[in-house]
């Protein structure tokens, strides 16, 4: 923070918006300095996107005045807050899939010789904004669309930056980056900051607030709560800021199951084009196995192949004792296997985003609630009912889109989804990727409840608190195949980072698998 | 990555990207080289010309269906402007080299109104380019069906042999297309509003939120095709030397020029392909009637045949699907 920085780069006083007789903001305040970096802290459903579309001019608020250097500004569209200088990194991408790096990310602004678009120069200043971000190796003629989220969202944060923005915002612009890009992209705001820019940060996950932020704000329930220097909070009590109530931070404790009997799945030397070698492993009714490792070491595809997804998956499974060939995801349903996966991408693979919260419901379970091809609804409506009452389903009505709801909302209606089919083992692909804190501890408690009703559950996830809090054991991946077994007193967060790493120390156990 | 590697990866990007007009120029090539090897005098000047003059009236309809469609639009009316500006050609272009060039001018500038007005309907009144098009489709029929009500007319001679004759063995309705792409296509690409007109094809959110002028890139994109369908009006003029209202034709025109343009590699979801692809997209339509015509095959066959070419390339963008290896991405 440095001297003159009295005034607030950016003000906002008393916005609101409404959306129907939904209140997304009501009364909101917020300020920025220049040459900060200033986290705004909240649940799924308490604003912050709302907030950032009319900073970015994307929506227009209903009240409300937005001050910026001084001057009361408005936004009527994107382009009128990117020419006042206020640069927005979507958590859904704005990149056109079809144009190339070079075309996206001077598409806002672009480089002209003689009225037509100079790609030279073009081409010259999106390396160079490439570089800046850490993406060098990000080639400038590649069609974005081709390349994997991490690059994808690199490109996001080129093309925000390419503008020269006084004000930076960033919706959760991280949570697809490897732990390295995120260090770089880190450095960059650091550095950003000391250049006097004002930076807004969103994100969910605490360790980055703490390294980054210098200010605070917490809004709930689209009102402005609190805004406090970083550090003079704790993490319990930010939480508790942002869910209204009390909070724990410890996970729901573990079951100590014996793996004795059958397994309810069994995987054995399971290959993938490549990019899966030879997995083996077992997972026992009751058991919660996790799987941990770096990303893009084959967990998720892994999960994909048990659930019949991918094609040309050689190894054999076995389900409930018997060999099973599983060659789609309704043969995976079926009752005789009873598989059920929570999906990585929650909006395409998980939900039909137009259709009602009952249409998604029911949806997995519906030939248990047909007779004769006719949907009975009267027992849909009480299985129904009943669900949404267990998973504590924020929304209004059943009868509303799926849409509408806030992410921590829209996953508990995936899994709670899946339930209604009754599972034997359940797969889940990063299920709280994403979330709010109040519904993962909600996502966390029902795993152990699942469990401890005798579901095999099996569960990759990125965080490694999650890990070591919800699983009994966790199965590292490196390089598509399972590198190291962690249990038990073994399973700490630095054998967990050291076995993703696969660094090896004396007298470890090798990896076996089905043991 | 070395200066030479970064440029090899760039010519790889670039060729591409370029895939499927590369395919549709391949495939024509071919039909082109046996339909020559078929003929009884062989690839003689005339037997060139002929080809040229009617796959170019279908290549310049469909470089205008071409782009509405990048844009994620479609324009079911190019036909009728088509029409209507070879209608009006056999009104206007006619007498002296001033009077014909103040005709031409008036012609191209009714293509430019007819696309402009197509544009303002699917940008202003938020109507869907399908339901939009249609129905000005009507509406110029009308307008070519007054202006003719009977075939007749006539087009200044001296215009008419200049656009359909064959000079040193290079047609002049080549000429005419290679000049469309060279001094309109081209410059419209690079420029920001052509560059738009891609990006809101690929994705109109993402468009929006990036600060692309949609409103802008669209009206320009129909406008434009109301252009080529004009440039070809006139070449129809040239080769019937009179102007004929007829229903069917302009519907047939508006069909193919859909079926040439994704033979020609333009993705009918937008953000993808061009007019290059549609021009040899169209050539090779026209071969097949020809190619049919040689072989002594029933012309009665003629729209099987095409339709056979037609899916045999659309299948060719498809054989990347027998390489996936996860399910997933049959549906992204």
């Amino acid at each position: 923070m440095g001297e003159g920085a009295s005034d607030p780069l950016l003000r906002v006083e008393g916005v609101s918006k409404h959306y129907g007789g939904v209140r997304a903001l009501e009364d909101v305040r917020f300020s920025c300095r220049a040459g900060s970096i200033h986290a705004l802290l909240g649940e799924n459903g308490a604003g912050k996107s709302t907030f950032i579309k009319i900073l970015s001019g994307v929506v227009q608020p209903e009240r409300g005045r937005i001050v910026l250097g001084g001057m009361p500004v408005s936004f009527p569209t994107p382009a009128a807050a990117a020419e006042a200088g206020i640069s927005c990194i979507f958590q859904e991408l704005s990149l056109l899939p079809d144009l190339t790096v070079a075309d996206n990310i001077n598409i806002a602004d672009p480089l002209r010789r003689l009225g037509l678009i100079d790609r030279t120069q073009e081409r010259r200043r999106a390396e160079q904004m490439l570089a800046r971000v850490g993406g060098e190796d990000i080639h400038p003629a590649a069609p974005v669309g081709q390349l994997p989220l991490s690059r994808q969202q690199l490109v996001e944060i080129a093309k925000a930056l390419a503008r020269r923005p006084k004000v930076l915002i960033l919706d959760e612009a991280t949570s697809a980056l490897t732990a390295a890009d995120v260090a770089k992209v880190f450095t960059l705001l650091k550095q950003l900051r000391t250049e006097g820019m004002a930076i807004v940060y969103i994100s969910h996950r605490m360790h980055e607030i703490a390294e980054l932020a210098d200010e605070c704000t917490v809004f709930r329930n689209g009102r402005y709560i609190e805004t406090f220097a970083a550090g003079t909070r704790s993490d319990d009590a930010i939480v508790e800021m942002m869910i209204g109530r009390e909070y724990s931070s410890a996970f729901p404790p573990l079951g100590g199951t014996r793996r004795e009997g059958t397994p309810a799945l069994a995987v054995r030397n399971l290959s993938w084009a490549g990019e899966l070698n030879d997995i083996s492993l077992e997972v026992h009714p009751g058991e919660v196995v996790g799987l941990g490792g770096l990303d893009g070491q084959g967990q998720r595809q892994f999960l994909l192949a048990l659930f019949g997804a991918l094609i040309g998956v050689e190894g054999t499974i076995e389900v409930a004792g018997r060999p099973a060939k599983i060659g789609s995801p309704r043969q995976a349903k079926s009752p005789q296997l009873g598989l059920a996966l929570i999906p990585e991408d929650r909006k395409n693979e998980g939900l039909m985003l137009p259709m009602t919260v009952r249409e998604n419901l029911s949806f997995a379970a519906l030939e248990t609630l047909s007779r004769f091809g006719r949907i009975d609804r009267k027992a849909e409506a009480e299985q129904l009912d009943a669900l949404v009452r267990q998973l504590a389903i924020k929304s209004d009505g059943l009868d509303g889109p799926v849409a509408a709801l806030s992410g921590g909302n829209q996953q508990k209606v995936v899994i709670g989804k899946w339930l209604m089919t009754r599972p034997r083992i359940v797969l889940l692909n990063d299920p709280t990727r994403g979330i709010d804190v109040g519904t993962k501890q909600e996502i966390y408690l029902l795993l152990r409840r699942l469990a401890q009703q005798g579901t095999a559950v099996l569960f990759y996830s990125t965080d490694y608190d999650e890990l070591i809090g919800c699983c009994d054991r966790v199965a590292i991946f490196y390089d598509g195949t399972i590198s190291r077994m962690l249990q038990g007193a073994e399973l700490t967060e630095r054998n967990l980072v050291g076995a993703a790493l696969n660094l090896s120390s004396a007298g470890e156990r090798p990896a076996s698998n089905a043991a | 990555m070395t200066v030479g590697g970064a440029r090899d990866r760039n010519w790889r990007y670039r060729l591409a990207a370029q895939r499927g007009a590369l395919a549709a120029a391949a495939i024509f090539a071919i039909m082109f080289a046996v339909y020559g090897a078929a003929q009884p005098t062989g690839l003689s000047s005339d037997v060139v010309n002929t080809a040229a003059n009617k796959g170019a009236l279908l290549a310049l309809v469909a470089m205008a269906q071409t782009v509405p469609v990048l844009t994620g639009g479609l324009d079911l009316s190019v036909g009728m402007i088509f029409m209507l500006t070879n209608c009006l050609a056999s009104v206007i272009v006619t007498g002296s080299p001033v009077m014909t060039i103040l005709g031409i001018a008036g012609v191209l500038a009714a293509g430019l109104a007819c696309g402009l007005v197509n544009g303002l309907i699917v940008v202003y009144g938020r109507l869907q380019p399908l339901i939009a098009t249609l129905a000005t489709s009507a509406i110029y029929f009308g307008i070519a069906l007054a202006l003719r009500p009977q075939p007749g007319g006539d087009v200044n001679g001296d215009f008419a042999d200049l656009m359909t004759r064959s000079t040193y063995g290079v047609p002049s309705s080549v000429v005419l297309i290679v000049a469309a792409v060279v001094l309109i296509w081209m410059p419209y690409r690079n420029s920001t509003l052509g560059r738009a007109a891609y990006a809101v094809g690929s994705s109109e959110q993402a468009a929006y939120m990036s600060g692309v002028p949609i409103a802008r890139a669209k009206l320009c994109a129909y406008t434009l095709a109301g252009l080529f369908a004009a440039v070809g009006g006139l070449l129809l003029t040239c080769l019937t030397y009179s102007g004929e209202a007829r229903a069917a034709l302009g519907g047939d025109y508006t069909l193919n020029s859909i079926a040439a343009l994704v033979i020609g590699g333009t993705s009918l979801f937008g953000g993808s392909g061009g007019v290059v692809g549609s021009v040899f997209g169209a050539f090779v339509m026209r071969t097949v009637g020809d190619l049919l015509v040689v072989f002594n095959i029933n012309p009665v066959l003629q729209p099987l045949f095409v339709g056979v070419v037609l899916l045999f390339a659309v299948s060719l963008g498809s054989l990347r699907l027998l390489r996936v290896r996860n399910k997933l991405d049959l549906y992204r």
